[in-house]
């Protein structure tokens, strides 16, 4: 039986705390977009804003459990300032990083592919999060921002 | 204590395991209750010695199937004084039974421009039937709203029934344990020519019910929160609405004739229960009201009061006002289903802590999300009280929140 401190390591209570990033952004020139949890009422808001094809400002809002606020937060640092491309990266090194100990998440890739995914990513403060494979339930409140990223990668993509 | 929960204890294998290596402490009766060995054994019985399908064989063990189904829908009948056995319809759940009266009852009377009624603290369960009714038929949905003590707020009722066709309502919340009046409402409803549905879920497994006292016109029930085994409930209906209720699913068993340019529909409660019923399901139904009337309701109903008073008073004194409880305090007007919400963390972390010590309450919306916005929180914690539980389960949760708000605390 993993303990609770798998689950709530230090860096993920402070970014629970003290989320970064927390705020708005006014749409345009940022785009909105939000997940949601519907089992659980976790909610994700995400402001993004892409210049030539650069996340050059990211802010983040909603609501829920110290996971999936933790997540997010730890996510908007991670990707502000990164390239479009090193954000999805990113997005696929996570969901494989979430995806190890065997709980695959519907329409991810195979373990050969993890780790080609994982491969050559600095993960950093996110690695914290990975104490939450052994809590399966929990992996939907990880990924929650995640998703909600992918979604404003495409949707900003698509309207460009 | 009205009960002897020790006794009562031994009677349910799950509660003797252990998870984390604590002692299993089960406090979430109000989303499904554990089931008695002798539910368990009933259930055993008929498919080692008995089993066969129902209504269809001559032989004797389809006999004794068929008795012992029908023997359940008796046992069903007599527990929330149904006039006739035949006002029991066998469903899934109150779920399907709530689904079956709108798709049937709603469909054939409800029409643009009609009024269902509702409250602010229903389940999902009873919300959702009727917004897609809404949505088909153009019928405006009104909602009691509540008192600042969480119980239904009925200054304006008579403006809000004013040409309703139909009260739709709980008998107890699942997430605020209040317990509403349902007689003087349903008096009210039908005063203004409006029928009255009783989301019975919570209430039965927890009160003395009868529906006649209640004077309702639909009663919806479930058996898995009635130490009973899931996939199985009961629609109860007075028997010349049944009668006049097109049928719902299409199949065999609710037909008394097919030709090919058509069918004639079986006898009420059959009409309703098309395709092999849940049969083992049902006879654990039946064996889970035998052991909670040889308890006795008003015993159930008292210990459930008396704890529920030893939980909130125990939760004020140990965590005081870093805790809400969202409910009233009057346990005379409660069950024992208490949500509550610490300031600053999340209802999900507090279970997981709490399962570290093996003790199981709900985390979420719990199917109330309206009943949430109301509320005006995203998810609460909510640990429900039931016939096995004592004193020293409402300890082992204050203590694991007691922990859990020092590992959350900033």
């Amino acid at each position: 039986m993993p303990g609770l401190e798998d689950l709530y390591r230090e860096i993920i209570l402070d970014h629970y705390r003290s989320p970064r990033n927390r705020g708005e952004l006014p749409t345009p020139p940022a785009h909105k977009s939000e997940g949601f949890n519907p089992l659980c009422g976790d909610e994700v808001i995400l402001y993004l804003v892409i210049e030539d094809a650069t996340v050059v400002d990211v802010k983040i809002g909603g609501q829920g459990c110290s996971i999936s606020q933790a997540s997010t937060s730890m996510m908007s640092a991670a990707i502000k300032g990164k390239t479009v491309e090193e954000a999805r990266r990113l997005i696929r090194a996570f969901k494989a990083l979430m995806s190890i100990h065997g709980s695959k998440l519907e329409g991810e890739s195979d373990g050969a592919d993890l780790e080609a995914d994982l491969d050559g990513v600095a993960l950093g403060d996110l690695e914290a999060l990975q104490g939450v494979v052994k809590f399966p339930v929990r992996i939907k409140c990880a990924t929650l921002a995640w998703n909600t990223l992918r979604q404003g990668l495409d949707e900003t993509a698509a309207t460009a | 204590m009205s009960l002897d929960v020790a006794k009562i204890k031994r009677d349910f294998p799950i509660l003797k395991r252990e998870v984390n290596g604590k002692r299993l402490v089960y406090l979430d009766s109000a989303s499904s209750a554990q089931k008695p060995t002798a539910v368990l054994n009933a259930m055993d019985d008929i498919y080692r010695t008995s089993y066969a399908n129902v209504h269809r064989g001559v032989y004797t063990i389809a006999d004794e199937s068929t008795r012992a189904y029908e023997g359940a829908r008796a046992k069903v009948a007599n527990f929330i004084g149904a006039r006739a056995t035949e006002e029991i319809v066998f469903v899934r759940n109150a779920t399907e039974a709530i689904n079956l009266v709108a798709y049937t009852w709603g469909r054939a009377n409800l029409h643009e421009g009609d009024v269902i009624v509702l409250s602010e603290m229903e389940h999902h369960a009873n919300i959702v039937p009727w917004l897609m009714l809404a949505e088909a038929r153009g019928v405006e949905l009104r909602w009691i709203p509540l008192t600042a003590d969480y119980r239904l707020d009925l200054t304006s009722i008579g403006e809000l029934l004013r040409g309703a066709k139909l009260l739709a309502i709980t008998a107890m919340s699942n997430v605020l344990g209040t317990i509403n009046d349902i007689g003087p409402l349903a008096r009210a409803a039908h005063a203004a020519g409006a029928a009255v549905l009783v989301d019975a879920s919570q209430a039965v497994p927890h009160l003395a019910v009868d529906v006649q006292d209640w004077d309702a016109d639909f009663v919806a029930l479930t058996a898995h929160k009635l130490l009973g085994p899931s996939g199985i409930g009961a629609l109860w209906a007075r028997r010349e609405l049944l009668e006049a209720m097109p049928p719902f699913l299409g199949g065999g068993e609710m037909i008394s004739d097919v030709r090919k340019d058509g069918f004639t529909a079986n006898d009420v409660p059959w009409k309703f229960e098309a395709g092999t019923p849940a049969i083992a399901e049902a006879i654990g139904f039946g064996a889970a009201i035998e052991y909670l009337e040889a308890l006795g309701m008003d015993a159930v109903r008292q210990h459930e009061a008396e704890l529920t008073r030893y939980a909130l008073d125990a939760l004020e004194d140990r965590l005081g006002d870093r805790l809400t409880i969202y409910g009233p305090q009057d346990v005379a007007v409660r069950g024992g289903a208490i949500s509550f919400l610490f300031e600053g963390i999340h209802a999900h972390d507090i279970s997981q802590v709490l399962d570290e010590d093996a003790v199981c309450v709900r985390a979420g919306h719990h199917c109330a999300k309206p009943l949430m916005r109301v509320l005006g929180v995203p998810a609460t914690s909510r640990a429900s009280l039931y016939v096995y539980n004592d004193e020293a389960d409402v300890d082992a949760l204050v203590e694991a929140l007691v922990k859990a708000e020092k590992f959350f605390a900033i």
